[in-house]
């Protein structure tokens, strides 16, 4: 609409902006003010027509007064505002050229009904907005509502369906509320749990705190415990559980209840009972194994002051010989009685037994008195082992070395200990076995632990460690030296010299006997053929190898036995191999194939300790064997003259045995001149022994062999 | 019916809320007397408070105006209030008609005033969520149907940032928020502060103690603050400004004093 200067339309323009300027400032329109201008452009114009019009109508004002509220002039001053402007400037810019009395009049009435339909629209939109709101705050709280209503149900759901055992009680402890799994742990019986007091659920195995925990929980002075407890269940048996206790605090923070949530744990408890059993337990024995013996072990030696300990440390003697000749059927039969026996002999409080593996067992006494006890407890021990053991019609006699060590807590470890009552137990058996010993922190310091020396053995090997000693064999006939066994000695760097004794068993056991026996086999195959191109006459030496149980069973030995030979150019003739009897025991035709080998090429094979292990002579006849070497046992009454009479009737028939299967017989340990005599009488081949010589360096025997040749 | 996080446990009109009492200085009568009460008091302080509310408005509806005409039609309000008049979803249809809207509020009251007053409009709705839960606003239902995330989204964060306290950490909401917005969209954003208040601080103070009163502190930050939160959008023409000096469409001098307190700004994901 185009307005011509200063005309009607101008004029009105006018009007509604010097309106929309008084009024501005006071709204909240986010309108700017020509926007609002724009707004309040027909409500002039209405404004001014009524003010024209023939007759009065309220309608027109009020309606104005109304959208002055619709377009958010909500404010009182926005009508002041209007007002002030309709009443100053309506009539001047809208009157055009009415009579101005008139005018005025009008103008006044319009104002009226304009504030008129202002406060009618104010206060509808008021009240409706007003409505609106309390609505919408009604509608929020009933979404609220709803939503507790639901999460409460959710949470009832929880509760009622929960796996896990849940209850609350107030702070008196009445149980007030438990759910179906708590009610099923105590068996089912609802009785048993609601309406009671927590107070009654007290059981002999809780630990000491849980009862301080509980009051702690209920005087307000902590938030949650957690315990393992046992339960009554109405039947009797118990219900075991992981309880967990918080305190419900009311919205002020005051104690209000507390909240038992519990879990059945009485299976897993008897699973892990048994299993921790399983896992402390020999299971042949069924006696406490190392784990267990160790745990206690460390408990008592870190007891306090004036606590003792007594430890026996037992190993059988000739344990693996039962084993090897009567199968481990028979050796499990015999520790499950041994194990019973020791088992009657440490009954007392503080006593314990234990099986470490093997054959080795440890009885423990602990009190302030075990220096007495543990001698008791030995002699006790020694004294179960005394009556023999019947296994498969058999009567085995069992007998073992024990070693003792006693002494007061908190010195020693666990593992000091033991070591010590091994080397005192190892003290025992070289002193002949059956017997016990006391440890003594001076014999400990010599002696070498088996472990030790186990561990030791390997680098030894690499490190040239081993050195032969060669003993004659002496012609019984003549006296000349007919050649030498030789034997291992290994220069240990602390222990000094140790005999073979000492560790070819420990060879034998981790395996190393095989390089070392091959070892063995090369110096002593080299040594022989030194001596061999230096003196030939009276004929030529040669050389008697110990060959182990294993080594026999090892696939190379025919092999490795042929390439050394070939190498150091000696003929096999010069070579005799001495196996034990006991490692033929039972020997079949594998085993003797390569032995058959050997003595096929030349190689002598002797039987060594002849006479000490289950001797069957008829099986002699089936054995590659050229030599029996008599174990010594049988030369040692001949040491004094006269021998015993018997004594020489074995030797004697023996010896015609042998040489009726064709077989020369070698004797050991001779150690008189009266002795070779009458070793020579009873026919025997050969002899070794202290009387000529002791082990030696290679080169005594080549001067002994020069003493022999120019003799 | 699932209990939403948001949801308090219950619905305690004696206590005073900010949106109601934005209502309130913006004239309108959705609200009641303890809200009322709270913003007299704030008023004593500030007696200008309304006209801050009205530039905020003013701005808002400029800025949506501004991205309606940069091709905007998709618009999420954040802290949206309790709808009285120059709604988002009004303003924007005005400009481009068919615009969709999504409003977010926490306020129980006004999600419930806002879901009567948009029923039957079928390209506009309300949440009930927290600005702090973006993944609760960008999962709801709502925005699924209405906004398409890989289209540019106008999202208005006006008058709310600066009720949330450093130890909520702001920043990585709104991160979120932006992050997951299409190249292109639009980040319009008020927040007060003591800069530009014609005011010495000490009054200022006395109205933000009236917020602290009814747990809902007013968090005053300083300009380089608020442009923080534009972090990887390119601020648009001219910048964090005082609400009156963006984009203005009358004369800023014209505008009540009160009207630069503050800062607005609009920035735009690159």
């Amino acid at each position: 609409m185009t307005a011509e200067p200063d005309g009607p339309e101008d004029r009105l323009r006018r009007f509604a902006t010097i309106w929309s300027r008084a009024v501005f400032p006071v709204t909240s329109t986010s309108l700017t003010r020509p926007e609002l201008e724009e707004q309040l452009l027909p409500l002039a114009r209405r404004l001014s027509e009524a003010l024209r019009a023939r007759s009065f109508e309220a309608e027109t004002p009020k309606a104005v007064g109304a959208a002055l509220v619709g377009a958010h002039c909500t404010d009182p001053d926005a009508l002041a505002r209007s007002l002030d402007c309709v009443d100053a400037y309506l009539v001047l810019y809208c009157g055009e050229d009415g009579p101005q009395e008139d005018l005025r009049t009008r103008c006044s009435r319009l104002q009226h009904a304009m504030a008129a339909g202002f406060a009618q629209k104010l206060r509808e939109r008021t009240l409706a907005e007003q409505e609106a709101i309390a609505q919408a705050a009604l509608r929020a709280q009933g979404v609220v509502a709803q939503a507790l209503h639901a999460s409460e149900a959710r949470f009832r759901a929880v509760f009622e369906g929960a796996a896990i055992g849940i209850g609350i009680a107030d702070l008196q402890g009445n149980i007030l509320e438990v759910n179906g799994a708590l009610v099923r742990m105590f068996g089912g019986g609802e009785q048993a749990v609601r309406g009671r007091n927590v107070s009654e659920w007290t059981h002999a195995d809780d630990a000491p705190q849980v009862w301080r925990l509980y009051d702690e929980l209920v005087r307000g002075e902590r938030e949650h415990y957690h315990v393992e407890k046992a339960f009554y269940r109405p039947d009797g048996t118990v219900l075991w559980t992981n309880l967990t206790v918080s305190l419900l605090r009311d919205p002020d923070g005051q104690p209000q209840y507390q909240l038992a949530l519990m879990e059945d744990t009485t299976e897993r408890r008897l699973l892990n009972l048994r299993l921790r059993y399983e896992a402390t337990h020999d299971a042949l024995t069924g006696l406490p194994n190392r784990t267990l013996f160790f745990e206690r072990l460390e408990k008592v030696l870190a007891a306090g002051e004036g606590q003792r300990f007594g430890l026996c440390y037992l190993d059988l003697d000739g344990f693996k010989t039962i084993n090897d000749s009567l199968g481990h059927a028979a050796g499990d039969r015999l520790l499950v009685e041994v194990a019973d026996r020791l088992q009657s002999c440490a009954t007392a409080p503080g006593e314990m037994v234990a099986r470490l593996g093997g054959d080795e067992f440890v009885a423990l006494t602990t009190g302030p008195d075990t220096h007495r006890e543990v001698d008791d407890l030995a002699a006790r021990i020694m004294n179960a082992l005394v009556a023999p053991v019947r296994i498969e019609g058999r009567e085995l006699t069992v007998r073992g070395s024990i070693g003792i060590v006693e002494g007061p807590a908190g010195e020693h470890s666990p593992a000091e200990v033991l070591r010590s009552a091994d080397i005192t137990m190892y003290r025992a058996k070289s002193a002949g076995g059956n017997r016990f010993e006391l440890a003594d922190p001076e014999a400990d310091a010599r002696a070498i632990t088996r472990h030790g020396l186990t561990t030791a053995l390997p680098a030894a090997l690499e490190r040239g460690e081993f050195f032969i000693e060669y003993q004659p064999l002496v012609h019984l006939g003549d006296g000349s030296v007919r050649g030498a066994e030789a034997l291992v000695r290994w220069l240990h760097p602390q222990h000094g010299v140790l005999g073979p004794d000492r560790f070819i068993p420990l060879a034998e056991h981790t395996g190393l006997i095989v390089p070392l026996g091959r070892w063995v086999l090369e110096q002593s195959v080299r040594q022989v053929g030194h001596w061999r191109e230096r003196c030939g006459e009276p004929g030529p030496l040669r050389i008697n190898v110990n060959l182990s149980p294993c080594q026999l069973t090892h696939p190379g030995l025919v092999q490795d036995t042929v390439d050394i030979l070939e190498r150091a150019g000696v003929s096999p003739e010069a070579l005799c191999l001495e196996v034990t009897e006991s490692a033929l025991i039972g020997a079949d035709d594998d085993l003797l194939k390569p032995l058959r080998r050997l003595a096929e090429m030349g190689v002598d094979i002797a039987l060594d300790d002849f006479g000490t292990g289950y001797s069957n002579l008829a099986n002699l006849r089936r054995l590659p064997v050229s030599v029996l070497k008599l174990d010594r046992s049988f030369t040692q009454s001949m040491q004094q003259f006269p021998a015993d009479p018997v004594d020489l009737k074995i030797v004697e028939g023996i010896v015609s045995l042998a040489h009726s299967l064709d077989l020369a017989v070698t004797v050991e340990g001779v150690e008189t001149g009266a002795q070779a005599e009458q070793l020579r009488i009873l026919g025997c081949d050969t002899a070794q022994g202290w009387y000529y010589a002791r082990p030696g360096p290679p080169d005594r025997l080549h001067e002994l062999a020069l003493v022999d040749a120019t003799g | 019916m699932e209990r939403p996080a948001w949801a308090p446990r219950s619905i305690d009109i004696s206590v005073p809320s900010v949106s109601r009492i934005y209502d309130y200085y913006l004239g309108g009568s959705h609200n009641f007397e303890v809200d009322r009460e709270a913003a007299r008091k704030a008023m004593e302080f500030m007696p200008g408070l309304p006209k801050i509310m009205q530039a905020n408005r003013a701005f808002m509806r400029r800025a949506v105006r501004y991205a309606a005409h940069e091709g905007i039609t998709q618009f999420l309000d954040i802290g949206s209030g309790i709808p009285t008049f120059g709604n988002v979803h009004e303003v924007a249809r005005e400009a481009r008609p068919g615009a969709r809207v999504v409003y977010v509020d926490h306020d129980p009251v006004a999600v419930a005033h806002s879901q009567v007053v948009l029923e039957g409009e079928a390209d506009a709705d309300v949440v009930a969520a927290d600005l702090l839960k973006p993944r609760d606003i960008l999962a709801s239902r709502q925005v699924e149907q209405l906004i398409d995330l890989e289209r540019p989204v106008a999202l208005l964060l006006v008058a709310i940032l600066h009720f949330v306290e450093d130890r909520d950490d702001p920043y990585s909401a709104v991160a979120e928020l932006t992050a997951a917005l299409a190249p292109g969209s639009l980040l319009v954003l008020t927040h007060a502060s003591y800069e530009g208040i014609p005011l010495p601080p000490g009054r200022a103070e006395g109205a933000v103690d009236v917020y602290k009163d009814i747990r809902n502190p007013l968090v005053m930050r300083s300009r380089d603050e608020i442009a923080r939160f534009f972090e990887g959008y390119d601020m648009v023409e001219p910048g964090l400004v005082p609400m009156p000096h963006w984009r203005p469409e009358t004369a800023p001098e014209d505008e009540d004093p009160y009207a630069f307190s503050g800062f607005a700004g609009v920035g735009r994901a690159s």
